[in-house]
């Protein structure tokens, strides 16, 4: 090897100049991913401490209280965490099918070009804002649901007997199954371009092996397409879940923000977002904020856990499909 | 009826009922575009942009209105932009594989889809109660926390994206780490970076939920970052939840407003991205 290749000496200098960079470099990344971790932290010790003076008061009670009353400062967290859970259900009972429905065209039945325009607009429903769901659901669909869907479900469902009470009393339009329409809606783009994005990583070859036994496309679907992505589809649903506990503008419009529990889901109701969208701003006395911060600290820890199951569900089918 | 007829009976109802959901989905895209447009397009006027928020029974605009939305709009993503792709860069080039990149990307994931306005509280804990006041800083910080998640997400995504070969070339001329970054990964992936900013920021240009405890509202003109401030949404709550007519109609000019603005980015972002580099 030629002696008068000079590179040690030159490459010495470099580097230490390099790893000086580098380091800053690194350490600056990070802190900033550092600082995500702290923004979780923040955010439960923050709550944690609003909350004291609320559960300090009223203890376990809290969750298990229907009052809801400031001028006696009163407070218990039922009404809204049922409101919360009903509204999310009804979501979810409309919004499931139809987004299945949306991922099964799009990726079974769709001609290719249409796929990627079909797929923006279902997901542009996503990036409306949630305060345009909101006015329009205040202005446009409650008077509609009030004329026309209400009436219609009174006198069919709501004659029943045992499940009538469910659909009981005067069409108002504005309620918990207006709030868990809208709701649905707003989630089924999320739902929808996950069991896509799921429906997609069903290997062609277990398709075709169906189709050539004489599956119809149904078949294929419930047969092959589902068991494969089971897991997938769970967490997609656990996500949409997740969104619709903690939506909040387009709810407030809607719900009604009456603090009671009524079997009927055409009688207004109040979620804890809706809560606190109301309240907050208004609310004096120091057990009073601290018991919407109470309510706060209930739903993110609601909305932790369906999130985290959705995102582990959701990890074990991409090591499922990378392995 | 033989089993085949029935196959392909429940078969057609299956494909049917698909296509009605997907015609279902579309339908509420377009009435509420609709909608807006409708009863917004009225009150679409130069005025909207010139005068400042009325009291009820008189006319007036959303200019103040406008400005908030668009100052803690920029200033959040001002704070949210670097932190997000700072992190991101963390978990794409330097945590490969390991245990505390894991946990951070599952935290991030969460914040992703984390109630809004259970950053509004935050931010009302952390800074009205030790400031003593609303802000139009406490809105933004609260707006920035948002951008994050998105930043960091997508930053990640596009940075996964940019082909090892690449940084292997640039580390053999004998580049350093950061270098290889800064100079090349970036680079590569900058289009998919900037697509992932403007998501966010039209996520945040139509957040309520957190300003309703930061901000709050202000009914003039104010540039005092230190006091409330007055932003589209929570003007747009306030003024379609009353009982005045010429509010609800400035609510509606607004609304549509903020959702033009909204879906132009959106869409912008993905024609940007469809350009992208490394389509595969």
């Amino acid at each position: 090897m030629p002696a008068d290749i000079a590179l040690p000496r030159v490459s010495a200098a470099k580097s230490r100049h390099g790893a000086i960079g580098d380091f800053v470099f690194r350490s600056l990344t990070f802190f900033f991913a550092l600082l995500v971790l702290l923004i979780l932290g923040g955010v439960i010790v923050a709550l944690v401490e609003g909350a004291i003076p609320a559960l300090r008061t009223f203890g376990v009670s809290f969750l298990f209280t229907e009052v809801w009353n400031p001028v006696t400062e009163k407070f218990g967290a039922l009404a809204p965490i049922y409101g919360t859970l009903v509204t999310s259900a009804v979501a979810m009972v409309i919004g499931i099918p139809i987004a299945f429905g949306i991922a099964v065209f799009i990726t079974e039945i769709c001609p290719i070009w249409l796929k990627r325009p079909l797929a923006t607009m279902i997901e542009l429903l996503a990036a409306i804002p949630s305060i345009i769901y909101g006015i329009w659901g205040l202005f446009v669909f409650a008077p509609f649901v009030q004329e026309y869907i209400e009436p219609a479900i009174i006198g069919s469902l709501g004659q029943l007997p045992g499940i009538g009470a469910l659909f009981a009393g005067p069409p108002l339009g504005i309620g918990v199954l207006t709030a868990g329409f809208i709701l649905a809606i707003m989630v089924l783009p999320f739902i929808s371009s996950i069991m896509r994005d799921v429906f997609e990583t069903v290997p062609a070859i277990l398709k075709e092996s169906a189709y050539a036994l004489g599956s119809t496309r149904a078949e294929v679907v419930w047969h092959v397409v589902l068991p494969y992505t089971r897991i997938g589809v769970v967490g997609g649903v656990m996500l949409g879940l997740g969104r619709a506990l903690g939506e909040t503008m387009a709810v407030t419009f809607v719900i009604g923000n009456a603090h009671r529990i009524t079997t009927s889901i055409l009688q207004p109701g109040t979620t804890i977002s809706a809560s606190l969208a109301n309240e907050f701003t208004e609310a004096v006395g120091d057990l009073y904020l601290s018991s919407l911060v109470a309510l706060g600290l209930i739903l993110f820890v609601i909305t932790f856990i369906v999130l985290a199951i959705a995102k582990v569900m959701l990890l074990q089918l991409q090591k499922q499909a990378g392995g | 009826m033989d089993i085949y007829a029935r196959r392909r009976i429940a078969n057609g109802m299956v494909m049917t009922l698909s296509v009605a959901a997907t015609a279902f989905g579309l339908l509420w895209l377009i009435l509420v575009l609709w909608t807006l447009l409708e009863n917004g397009i009225a009150s679409i006027t130069p005025a909207l942009f010139s005068q400042m928020t009325p009291p009820p029974g008189s006319a007036g605009g959303l200019l103040n209105a406008i400005f908030g939305s668009v100052v803690m709009t920029l200033i959040a993503t001002l704070i949210g932009t670097p932190t997000g792709i700072l992190a991101g860069t963390f978990l794409a080039e330097y945590s490969r594989g390991s245990r505390f990149g894991e946990i951070v990307r599952f935290i991030n994931d969460t914040l992703l889809s984390a109630p809004s306005i259970i950053v509004g509280l935050f931010v009302y804990e952390i800074m009205v109660v030790k400031m003593g006041h609303f802000s139009a800083w406490a809105g933004a910080v609260a707006l920035a926390i948002i951008v994050v998640p998105v930043v960091v997400r997508t930053t990640e995504d596009m940075l996964h994206l940019v082909p090892d070969a690449l940084r292997e070339a640039a580390s053999a001329l004998g580049s350093p780490k950061w270098k290889v970054i800064v100079m090349v990964s970036y680079r590569a992936a900058i289009q998919g970076m900037v697509t992932g900013v403007m998501l966010a920021v039209a996520r945040i240009a139509g957040e309520t939920a957190p300003l309703l405890f930061t901000a709050l509202n202000n009914q003039f003109w104010s540039t005092n970052m230190n006091g409330p401030m007055a932003n589209l949404p929570v003007v747009i709550f306030q003024f379609a939840m009353s009982p005045y007519a010429d509010w609800q109609v400035l609510a509606w000019g607004g609304a549509l407003l903020i959702t033009i603005t909204v879906l132009l980015l959106n869409i912008g972002a993905r024609a940007l991205a469809s350009w992208g580099t490394f389509k595969q």
